[in-house]
């Protein structure tokens, strides 16, 4: 039995690999289908996982006190003083909507970033080094870090003892760019990958399938 | 027209043949080169390995189609190795497109190990917004998710008896293709000081290397490579594994082309030809 739905993935996916020949209709009906389907998917998603459960179910269930009625509404209120941008006239009121998010977010991601990003690292990065080959990784760490700060630190001029170490910064730079960048090819081959996969497996059933 | 010329003004298109025979061709005729388990993959794996049975893992898998190719073996390998282990799992997604995934994932895996939905795992469902729902966890559960994705009251599931927050919680593992990871090392792993695990993209991998280093993280899987690792050290042969031949081999053909160009672009300048391509950069003419 033809399973309608792999086909018409199969069919898509050979739409958007027509566009290695050139741009053409194929490919942008695939690519504007896409869109659309991702839009009224998020939309979708969104009302059922966020405004429903959030907004119209407290209001609506009739068992919600008034402190929770007010606690529904005016984040409700701010969610749609947020949408006011799209009228010039009213880019004000929608500030104060922003501004509160702003707020609340800066207050909730200095504290864990402080924690996490910044002191925890630096307690990393000064902890004692350790026996054999961990002492050369520690050492690594440390003249990287230091030489690559010489790099960024750009109020004085990259000269002497601080240019040199500028100089030793970059290397570390680029050796760092490299393995991103080989990642980078990674990821984009897997993509590939699991596209050729599905076609030769599920579709074409040309390769054996499954986790085994 | 010198030969450096000509192959420096190469049709692209005969690039994407290469490229795309590189890539089905291991895929028909494997020959399954050996893979290395590093251990940033070998700590994720004894992270896991080491918890003893019963323990309760949440594997937060916040992926969306776009990266599946990378996210979705390595979920099924992972959760395969805590339904191995007798683990009890709590599955959750933070992506609106991730429930598409997850689901059918978490039951493959539970399939596949002989496990039952409910009493050795649970699928929440999505939830929106990362921080809410990672601050929400250390709270409450039952607030975040009053039902799972089946819409079945959570006080209602046998494997969720007892759990309310990351204090029932022994491990959260995380899945993710975005700065999900962030917080998750942000909340789950600093400030409630949970063992955390994470499976990245292989784009994102290098960033999160510092959070091993740190102790942040027990354990990091780095795109397919990553997850052809770990199938390998739980002996399966999914789809990760089945795809490193590809891997190796388009690897092999960009280093080659790569090797070409230079040379070709060396002997030009060596001619005194210049250093352009012949076509407008090497594009299709």
């Amino acid at each position: 039995m033809i399973d309608v739905q792999t086909w018409i993935a199969a069919f898509l996916t050979l739409c958007v690999f027509s566009f290695l020949y050139r741009d053409n209709p194929f490919y942008r009906f695939a690519e504007h289908l896409f869109v659309g389907a991702a839009a009224g998917y998020l939309l979708a998603t969104q009302y059922q996982n966020v405004i429903r459960p959030n907004v119209i179910g407290p209001l609506t269930s009739g068992t919600a006190d008034a402190q929770g009625i007010l606690l529904t509404l005016l984040p409700a209120m701010l969610g749609i003083l947020l949408l006011l941008r799209v009228h010039p006239r009213l880019v004000g009121p929608a500030r104060w909507a922003l501004a509160f998010y702003v707020g609340v977010y800066s207050g909730i991601a200095v504290t864990g970033y402080l924690q996490a990003q910044v002191l925890a690292q630096i307690a990393d990065t000064v902890k004692p080094f350790g026996e054999g080959w961990k002492a050369v990784d520690s050492a690594l760490i440390l003249v990287g870090l230091l030489t690559v700060l010489a790099y960024f630190f750009f109020s004085a001029p990259h000269t002497g003892v601080h240019g040199a170490g500028a100089r030793v910064g970059i290397w570390f730079l680029m050796v760092a760019f490299g393995a991103s960048f080989g990642y980078t090819v990674m990821a984009r081959v897997s993509l590939l990958i699991a596209r050729v996969q599905f076609l030769l497996r599920d579709w074409l059933h040309w390769i054996p399938g499954g986790v085994s | 027209m010198s030969w450096a010329r000509r192959l420096l003004g190469v049709d692209r298109r005969i690039i994407f043949i290469f490229i795309g025979l590189g890539t089905a061709v291991p895929l028909l005729l494997p020959v399954n080169l050996p893979i290395t388990v590093t251990p940033r993959v070998e700590a994720a794996y004894q992270t896991i390995d080491t918890l003893p049975e019963g323990s309760r893992v949440l594997i937060s898998m916040d992926y969306e189609p776009d990266t599946m190719a990378e996210l979705q073996p390595m979920s099924i390998a992972i959760m395969r190795h805590c339904f191995r282990k007798n683990l009890k799992v709590i599955g959750m997604t933070l992506y609106p497109a991730g429930p598409g995934l997850v689901e059918p994932a978490m039951r493959i895996a539970a399939e596949a190990e002989g496990k039952t939905r409910n009493v050795d795992y649970v699928f929440l469902g999505y939830k929106s917004g990362f921080q809410t729902v990672m601050i929400g966890l250390g709270e409450s559960l039952r607030q975040q998710y009053p039902v799972d994705f089946y819409r079945t009251p959570l006080d209602s599931i046998p494997v969720l008896r007892g759990v309310d927050s990351y204090a029932q919680i022994d491990l959260v593992v995380n899945l993710t293709a975005s700065s999900a990871a962030d917080y998750w090392i942000q909340f789950a792993a600093t400030r409630y000081r949970k063992k955390l695990v994470l499976g990245a993209t292989a784009v994102m991998a290098t960033d999160y290397y510092p959070y091993l280093s740190s102790r942040q993280l027990l354990g990091l899987v780095g795109g397919m490579k990553g997850a052809a690792e770990y199938e390998k050290r739980m002996d399966l042969f999914g789809d990760a594994r089945r795809g490193m031949d590809a891997q190796s081999l388009v690897h092999v053909i960009i280093a080659i082309l790569v090797i070409l160009g230079n040379v070709a672009l060396l002997a030009m300048q060596r001619s005194g030809e210049g250093g352009g391509p012949a076509g407008p950069l090497g594009g299709p003419r």
